[in-house]
């Protein structure tokens, strides 16, 4: 293959992974901009998205269309169990024990996710067939288009929702002042238990569309989460276009990477950007130096 | 002070003393990682617990350790005990200078940022075969030896490691209880008031950082000499949670509540050994029970608990009076 | 010994401060009072290194002190005590004003690990000068108690005592009589005086007049960002602006 050609064919694969971390990163964004909290088990709602569907499939023999929404609301019903179970009880307590509670979340629904399924590695079927698209000599695959569509779709639902719905206008008042918020009347424990549904189920829909490309497993959750997060700190933990730019950007440097220096390293890319973000630009790299995260 | 030296005085007897129970039995070989864990413990306590700091890849450090121990002695033959000391002082380096970016971060982002770092380390661990033999792990590590002596049995390793434990923990119990201690609690109590009086905070973070990292990395270099094979699952994310998980159940802010929490979660497995690999949806149950219900850790929650037992036993003679 | 030249503070478009400049002489006491919002606190955080003002020098004993960390102020001979006293709360009263002697202390990571001579030294004249420190305020008795279960007067008490172990040559209090009785109050007054004595030059922020005009040398007074009049306190309250602007509001 031609240089010109591979490298199309890099973007391409670059530009799918990178639009499912920016839906795990918008994830991370929405609970974080409601919470202040980075949850550490969005990774695992990524993992049940994937995991739910393949088991709807086998083992109850549904058809996609019902196992992939379904397997969403199961992994937005994990997500509110989550929040009321885990995050509620420690709504006052520090930092640390937030961080360290999610991660226990986080834990524990691996560890439940391999008890039920074990540690095999499974694929998913994609949802229109594995016929290759030819494209200026790069090939792609419908489960390419079906990335694509999926995240612009829900790009723009998530656009609408913040700035057209009730619900998302109280989240975002939430999120400026929770206090002011909670004084207008706005109902912030709602509001916080509703980011972590909607977040569960972004994660898990991203996790259901790039399952068919990269396979899942019960552990598949860690690195996709840490991904997602590094799209949103590249992108300013915005829950809008700046995190979707974020998740491309990493998901492009990424498959160059692999492609042109080393495959092994290649997650590495992501964690050293991450490193690098946070100590010269905490405010992402579109944000503006005073609104201050750290 | 009387009482510290009480304490540690009883606890170095103990630990002195402990083989003798079990001398012919597989667990003195679980004690000797229980020594090893029990510095790791203590190391990331320092940070986590006295300056308030949270690290989610000390495991890259007790990695760093290990395998500049076990690659610099087999591959380049130099001298184990110098190496561990060049391998402490590499490792205090390297965390000493990222500690100043890194630890200008709080809270989540902290947290984030010492997990990148943690990963970064182990993909290396992995991917540099030509000299760590990568994933299928380096072996052929020699045992450490002191003239004559090779620590080459359980009971040989058994007071190795523990003689390092012992130092470990009196140095840290001296440390929590000097100006630099006291001027940590300091930090995590009211970090501005405390900078207004003139102390530190980022110096002070980093050089315990540094300090933390320093021990992890000589429990590193101990652990490859002990195993003589390593490999890098042993410094992966999971052993970072386990280390977070140790020092958490023990207690924040208790160098022998680390120990506890050491000495809990490496005979647990032994004892849970019907659960296989599933023993890690144990470990996330535990570390969210114990956040819920008992923030303070063993070292606080059982007095607790038992002065509420105490209390609900009175209050209850009092109701029949 | 302290010149702030032309402060300005703008907050998001709001300015706090517009062109505030006065000085401070040594071994004075100066308050600096105004009404709500008058830009006190704001000032203060400037002065004490919390917030980088938008223009204007903050110069102490002829050193530009803009933008220096709070830490590195200490040692240069200032400190500050808050408006709701900031305490270590699960560290006893003695341990608190130890911290206090962080600065003035030396020994090291290593040093305090293995308990040199030299470290166990310093650590028994920390403890010592603590306890005098405690005696001057007057809380030596509560050296064991935890700082949190204080009443809140004596921590007060105590947030003096930690700030003067530092042995500063300037000590800024905001609002010290916030939040203390009548009796505690005059017993502030005292001890204010008393650290003046010790060569330490004193500069509150404070509502209380009666307290104000009793001690302080020279007032500066802020009105809505601005300084309104600048004197001793016969002056002041002989100005008509101030009574005007301050005095005529019902505080």
């Amino acid at each position: 293959m031609e240089l010109g050609t591979q490298l199309l064919q890099y973007l391409l694969s670059g530009l799918s992974t990178g639009a499912i971390y920016a839906l795990i990163g918008i994830g991370f964004s929405i609970i974080y901009n409601a919470t202040g909290i980075i949850n550490f088990a969005q990774g695992e709602f990524v993992m049940l998205g994937g995991m739910l569907t393949l088991f709807l499939l086998s083992v109850l023999q549904l058809p996609l269309w019902i196992a992939i929404p379904l397997a969403v609301l199961l992994a937005a019903l994990v997500g509110l169990l989550f929040e009321r179970l885990a995050i509620r009880p420690l709504r006052k307590a520090s930092p640390i024990s937030l961080v360290i509670i999610t991660i226990g979340g986080a834990i524990l629904i691996r560890g439940l996710a391999m008890l039920i399924w074990g540690k095999d590695t499974h694929s998913l079927p994609s949802f229109t067939g594995d016929e290759p698209i030819m494209l200026a000599g790069a090939t792609l695959l419908p489960q390419h288009l079906w990335i694509f569509g999926i995240t612009v779709v829900l790009i723009g639902l998530n656009k609408w929702f913040f700035s057209h719905t009730i619900s998302g206008k109280a989240m975002r008042a939430c999120s400026y002042n929770p206090r002011a918020a909670g004084l207008v009347g706005i109902d912030v424990r709602r509001m916080v238990l509703l980011s972590f549904v909607i977040s569960a189920a972004m994660g898990a829909l991203a996790g259901i569309i790039v399952a068919p490309l990269t396979m899942t497993a019960y552990d598949v959750g860690i690195m996709l989460g840490l991904k997602g997060f590094c799209a949103a700190i590249i992108g300013g933990m915005s829950s809008g276009l700046s995190t979707v730019i974020g998740g491309l950007v990493l998901g492009v440097l990424e498959s160059l990477g692999a492609g042109l220096i080393s495959s092994g390293y290649k997650d590495a890319i992501a964690f050293v950007i991450l490193l690098l973000i946070l100590f010269l630009r905490p405010q992402g790299l579109f944000g503006k130096p005073e609104s201050e995260r750290v | 002070m009387k009482r510290e030296l009480l304490k540690y005085s009883i606890f170095a007897v103990c630990v002195l003393l402990a083989p003798l129970a079990f001398l012919d039995s597989y667990l003195l070989n679980v004690l000797v990682f229980v020594g090893i864990h029990t510095m790791l413990a203590v190391a990331l306590n320092l940070l986590l617990g006295y300056a308030g700091q949270i690290s989610l890849g000390h495991a890259a450090f007790f990695g760093l350790g290990a395998y500049l121990s076990g690659v610099l002695t087999t591959t380049y033959g130099w001298n184990p005990w110098f190496t561990m000391l060049v391998a402490a002082i590499v490792v205090g380096g390297l965390a000493f200078m990222i500690g100043f970016p890194i630890l200008k971060l709080k809270g989540h982002y902290l947290a984030m940022a010492t997990l990148g770092l943690g990963i970064i380390i182990f993909i290396v661990f992995n991917e540099w075969v030509e000299v760590t033999s990568g994933p299928s792990g380096f072996s052929g590590i020699p045992n450490l030896q002191l003239g004559q002596l090779i620590f080459d049995s359980d009971l040989k390793n058994y007071y190795l490691v523990w003689c390092f434990v012992l130092g470990c923990v009196l140095l840290s119990v001296n440390l929590a209880n000097s100006r630099i201690g006291r001027a940590l609690r300091a930090i995590h109590d009211a970090e501005v008031a405390a900078r207004v009086v003139g102390v530190n905070a980022r110096l002070l973070k980093v050089q315990i950082f540094a300090l933390s990292a320093m021990i992890s990395a000589i429990a590193g270099s101990l652990y490859a000499h002990v195993m003589t094979f390593i490999a890098p699952p042993s410094f992966g994310f999971n052993i970072s949670v386990e280390l977070l998980t140790m020092v958490v159940i023990g207690g924040l802010g208790s160098i022998y509540g680390s120990f506890l929490g050491a000495l809990l979660l490496t005979l647990l497995p032994e004892f849970l050994r019907f659960m296989h690999d599933y023993d890690i949806v144990f470990y996330g149950g535990l570390l969210m029970v114990m956040t819920i219900f008992m923030p303070g850790g063993l070292v606080q929650g059982i007095p607790d608990l038992f002065r509420k037992l105490v209390g609900l036993r009175k209050g209850k003679g009092d109701s029949h009076a | 010994m302290l010149e702030l030249q032309g402060i300005t503070q703008i907050f998001g478009g709001v300015t706090a401060l517009n062109d505030v400049s006065f000085s401070i002489r040594a071994d004075e006491i100066t308050g600096v009072i105004g009404p709500n919002g008058a830009g006190k606190t704001t000032l203060f955080n400037i002065v004490t290194g919390i917030y980088q003002q938008t223009s204007g020098r903050v110069i102490f004993e002829g050193q530009d002190i803009s933008g220096i960390p709070a830490e590195r102020l200490a040692s240069l001979g200032m400190v500050r005590t808050f408006q709701n006293i900031e305490l270590f709360g699960k560290m006893t009263v003695l341990e608190n004003v130890m911290v206090g002697l962080h600065s003035r202390s030396s020994s090291g990571l290593f040093a305090c690990s293995f308990k040199m001579p030299w470290a166990l030294k310093e650590e028994r004249r920390i403890r010592e000068e603590a306890l005098q420190w405690l005696e001057f305020v007057g809380i030596a008795d509560l050296a064991d108690v935890t700082a949190a279960n204080l009443p809140f007067g004596r921590g007060r008490m105590l947030e003096i005592a930690r700030a003067m172990a530092c042995k500063p040559r300037m000590m800024l209090m905001d609002e010290p009589a916030a939040g203390l009785n009548s009796q505690e109050t005059v017993g502030l007054a005292e001890l204010i005086r008393k650290i003046r004595e010790l060569g330490v030059t004193v500069v509150l922020v404070e509502h209380d007049m009666e307290l104000v005009m009793d001690i302080c040398d020279r007032i500066v007074v802020l009105n809505l960002g601005q300084k309104l009049a600048e004197g001793t306190p016969r002056e002041i309250q002989d100005n008509p602006e101030v009574i005007a602007a301050y005095l005529g509001d019902d505080d």
